[in-house]
């Protein structure tokens, strides 16, 4: 399979998503979330917040445009019929709520291939309107080989 | 609320029949392996498989509720994703505060449904109390 070393250290053009209030509880509902801050903008406020509060897992949502642009990336040449999501970390720092504005940038950090197995990690680096960082994630994809099924 | 070492956590969740079409729109991502049984069938799988990432956000939510329900208390969450998750089936998700050192708790945890571990190896890092 295809192990394109010479992509690794490529960075994409930063990705921007806007923080919807309704995106918000709709994201919380499907992952079965109860907290009052992520549905309730005056509970939100109370807590110091400027309206409702993304859980921590929202960053996929944030996220998701800069993963995906990386991933149809055709010089990274993908198989995407053997693709499995191996790992996945996040580091959170300043918290993200409803009106927040989040720039993404996707590095390549490695692909490798050991054992029959290509592993890719992209990292992304997602900061506020306000330049602060609120997560920086580590997303590790395996490629398995086409003989393996 | 404070963390010591020796807590447990604990959480059990059974994604219902439809929770990955919902999680699909909520989320963006519309792989037909998660929405699509046909298809899911059609690549080798026993059916429609859940979100790993869905299955990742039960292992956060455990950990913030042990924390006490503030979302912020989580700084940081690594995971491997193992085995395919099903739907109308429990998920356990359990674990433990291995250490608390610099107002920060570390707990390890995993996710099972029946004998397949969907998540292996988590990390979770709370802010301690």
């Amino acid at each position: 399979m295809p192990v394109p070393t010479e992509q690794i250290g490529k960075t994409y053009a930063p990705v921007v998503y806007a923080v919807g209030r309704e995106k918000v509880r709709e994201y919380a509902a499907a992952v079965g979330e109860s907290n009052v801050l992520y549905y309730d903008k005056e509970a939100a406020r109370v807590a110091g917040y400027a309206d409702v509060l993304a859980p921590p897992m929202f960053v996929v949502v944030y996220c998701s445009a800069a993963f995906m642009t990386a991933l149809f990336d055709p010089e990274l040449q993908i198989d995407f019929a053997h693709l499995v999501h191996g790992a996945q970390q996040f580091r959170w720092e300043h918290p993200v709520v409803a009106g927040d504005e989040i720039t993404t940038t996707l590095t390549v950090k490695e692909i490798a291939e050991r054992a029959g197995l290509r592993f890719d990690t992209f990292e992304t680096v997602s900061v506020n309107q306000r330049g602060q960082t609120t997560c920086v994630g580590t997303w590790s994809t395996i490629i398995r080989g086409e003989d393996e099924g | 609320m404070s963390l010591t070492e020796g807590d447990p956590i604990e959480l059990r969740v059974t994604p219902d029949r439809y929770v990955t079409v919902r999680y699909a729109g909520a989320s963006g991502d519309f792989n037909p392996i998660h929405i699509d049984e046909e298809f899911a069938v059609s690549v080798g799988l026993p059916g429609r498989i859940l979100h790993g990432l869905w299955s990742m956000a039960q292992v956060a939510r455990a950990a913030t509720d042990a924390a006490g329900g503030d979302p912020t208390a989580l700084r940081g969450l690594s995971v491997q994703f193992r085995g395919m998750g099903r739907m109308e089936q429990e998920i356990v998700i359990s674990g433990e505060v291995k250490s608390v050192a610099e107002g920060v708790a570390t707990a390890k945890l995993e996710a099972v449904q029946a004998d397949s571990r969907l998540i292996r190896n988590a990390v979770a890092e709370l802010r301690a109390g």
